[in-house]
């Protein structure tokens, strides 16, 4: 046995050329989609009959295209945490509402109404309130955004840090209580402090009257007014698909980035990864703040989208969702998410619903399907996890160890010998 | 080239003199209110690859367990270039220089043999220094070239342990810390391993080794510890223990 290693010939093999459809397909896939969804329903749709209107109307609602986008922005939140870092949490609908309230607060008349001092308050920052609400706190919209973001990337270390100690299972119960105790602080948030004259969330009456999104430069394109109200349906869609697109150029970008290898390590396994100088609290701790600060963004979003706050919303099912989302995309890859999200989204507002009335039409039966959607989405789920464990569109490498599974013992065995086989062969003349 | 058998040390029976680079004083180290070292002390000095063998469960893991930080001794000391290693986390320790390849290997199976390198290289930020060092390591360990775009858990087990070492090297460590290399794996390439091992060595860089397989262990090493439930039972020059009947009879099967 000679120490000098096998001189079969190493050459490196050549880098895999990528081709440009797989390099660009699916930004360009998207942004095709975008362009066509908006030029469709700017003006091509106007100019058809009131019946297709309708009928497209029911099935295709801009109102549910712009929310489905706002999903998949949570969704890729989600999947920082989850996808990327592999940490379970069961309680993400906590940041959407902070993200809320947030806009609630800063960008609506409702801080007049904190404390009994403040109902002369009148504070603007570039705000643009609707006509009569200038009341309050009025900051631009594009500024709430950063400060939501950096709000719930807070809150994420401040949850963060006594909870990821946990291991797994324990860590999902940690979020999954979060997520139920602050929409109870939501819901009953209206007087709290020493005399309860504290009102910090307007309870279940929930906050109104949202700021408009200002438009900035673009206004002086033609046709773009100075500020996107809540009707401009399809403006609005410009602006949640813009913000769709930096979560999803973030979530590539800083998964390709040293930050990314480390939560990709820390998922596949931790110890090792502490063996090579990851600071596992440190990284953790970054995961959530990143997944935080995009729920935070939604948030806002999700505020001017109902042009409200409304505690009702942020529930447990949401987290549930959000949680299918993820991994019905195909956990990890930003791709898979987004499209697992949007169809979701659609299927849970509009196309579970439509198909009902379909199915009704049909046979006669009178099933409300809307109401049943947790048990499609049930089913759904166990139809995953039977015939499609990796998600929709899953990672690569996720699909590369699912489809070879890993060598058992013998096998690896069987392997290293035909190795070395060859090796010795190879040397056997020069003994 | 020669065989590990044949090849002699070059002082027989004097140890290398020097400073030590990681010493170890009469550790310490239980698991809740077991004991599983009692009183373990262990010099290692540069250049040198040292040693540690011993039946199962002998206290052999735990003593390097200890060392790169994951467990904490109860009483003792544990010095690295002159500074105290109890209760720096494992993390820290990798920045101070001492990288392992741990028991059962634990690479990142769904990651690329490339991205587990450069996973290995995590605190570095010296681009050329580790572009070189992963030239270095593919060249120690060709068959990991053969496949570095293969994802590591598809690898067999003998290219898997490569890979650890390997990812291990990637640190630029002045203390590599090798536990169980050669578990599980075939007696052909249990040699592959160790002659790169000994590589290693001649590269420059310190080797601390847990081994089950004492004879594999004993031929590459320079000095060697034996453990037995949790104390030390006898040290020397790795080759002379290869010829003690004692341990012949104990550990190689004589």
């Amino acid at each position: 046995m000679s120490t000098t290693t096998p001189t079969a010939p190493v050459v490196r093999p050549p880098a895999p050329k990528t081709s440009f459809l797989a390099r660009f397909g699916w930004p360009l896939g998207f942004f095709a989609a975008g362009v066509l969804v908006f030029v469709f329903n700017q003006w091509i749709l106007p100019e058809t009959s009131t019946e297709f209107q309708n009928g497209f109307g029911s099935w295709l609602p801009m109102t549910a295209v712009n929310e489905a986008l706002i999903w998949a922005i949570f969704a890729l939140g989600l999947n920082i945490v989850v996808g990327y870092s592999g940490l379970l949490d069961l309680g993400y609908v906590a940041f959407w509402g902070i993200g809320g309230y947030v806009a609630g607060w800063l960008m609506a008349p409702f801080a007049n109404q904190v404390h009994p001092s403040w109902a002369n308050l009148s504070f603007s920052v570039w705000g643009n309130p609707l006509p009569g609400q200038e009341r309050g706190i009025h900051i631009n919209f594009w500024l709430v955004l950063i400060i939501a973001a950096l709000v719930c990337a807070v809150a994420g270390v401040i949850i963060g840090a006594p909870t990821l100690r946990l291991k797994s299972d324990y860590l999902a119960l940690v979020t999954l209580g979060f997520g139920e105790i602050l929409p109870e602080v939501f819901r009953n948030g209206e007087r709290v402090g020493p005399n309860g004259e504290w009102n910090i969330t307007n309870g279940t009456k929930g906050i109104i009257g949202m700021d408009q999104i200002p438009t900035g430069p673009f206004q002086y394109i033609p046709g773009v007014p100075e500020t996107i109200g809540t009707f401009d349906l399809n403006l609005k869609f410009i602006v949640f698909g813009l913000m769709l697109a930096l979560a999803m150029f973030v979530s590539l970008r800083i998964r390709e980035g040293r930050l990314g290898r480390a939560w990709l390590a820390i998922r596949e396994d931790e110890l090792a990864a502490s063996m090579m100088g990851v600071p596992l609290m440190r990284i953790k701790l970054s995961a959530y703040a990143v997944g935080a600060a995009f729920g935070g963004i939604g948030g806002v979003l999700y505020a001017t989208h109902i042009g409200g706050v409304l505690a009702d919303r942020f529930n447990f099912s949401v987290s549930i969702i959000l949680l299918a989302m993820v991994v019905l995309g195909g956990m990890g890859n930003v791709w898979g998410v987004t499209v697992g999200a949007l169809l979701l989204a659609w299927i849970n507002s509009t196309g579970l619903g439509q198909l009902g009335n379909v199915w009704n039409d049909v046979t006669g039966a009178e099933v409300n399907f809307a109401s049943h959607n947790f048990l499609v989405f049930g089913a759904i789920l166990v139809l995953f996890m039977l015939f499609r464990r990796e998600g929709l569109i899953p990672e690569a490498r996720t699909r590369q160890v699912l489809q070879e599974p890993e060598r058992g013992e013998i096998e690896s065995l069987g392997a290293d010998m035909e190795g070395t086989a060859e090796d010795t062969a190879a040397e056997g003349g020069k003994k | 080239m020669s065989t590990p058998t044949d090849a002699a040390p070059a002082q027989p029976g004097v140890r290398k003199s020097g400073e030590d680079l990681l010493t170890i004083e009469d550790i310490h180290v239980y698991y809740g209110n077991i004991a599983a070292v009692k009183g373990v002390s262990i010099s290692v000095k540069p250049g040198e690859i040292v040693t540690l063998i011993g039946s199962n469960g002998a206290g052999k893991s735990t003593t390097l367990r200890t060392v790169s930080g994951l467990l904490r001794p109860r009483t003792g000391k544990i010095t690295f270039q002159g500074e105290s290693l109890v209760g720096v986390p494992g993390h820290k320790v990798v920045s101070k220089g001492i990288c392992q390849s741990p028991e059962g290997r634990r690479i990142f199976p769904k990651m690329s043999v490339e991205e587990n390198l450069e996973l290995g290289a995590f605190l570095r930020n010296d681009k050329a220094g580790i572009a070189a060092d992963k030239e270095r390591v593919l060249d120690l360990f060709p068959r990991l070239k053969e496949r570095i775009a293969q994802k590591a858990g598809t690898m067999s087990g003998g290219e898997q342990q490569m890979l650890a070492v390997g990812r291990a090297l990637m640190g630029s460590p002045k203390l590599l810390l090798l536990d169980e290399p050669s578990m599980g794996l075939a007696p052909v390439l249990v040699d592959l391993i160790f002659d790169t091992i000994r590589t290693i060595r001649d590269q420059g860089t310190t080797v601390l080794v847990v081994e089950q397989n004492a004879l594999a262990a004993l031929r590459i090493g320079d000095y060697a510890y034996v453990l037995e439930s949790g104390h030390l039972k006898q040290e020397g020059i790795a080759r002379e223990m290869l010829k003690d009947d004692s341990i012949v009879k104990a550990y190689l099967g004589g």
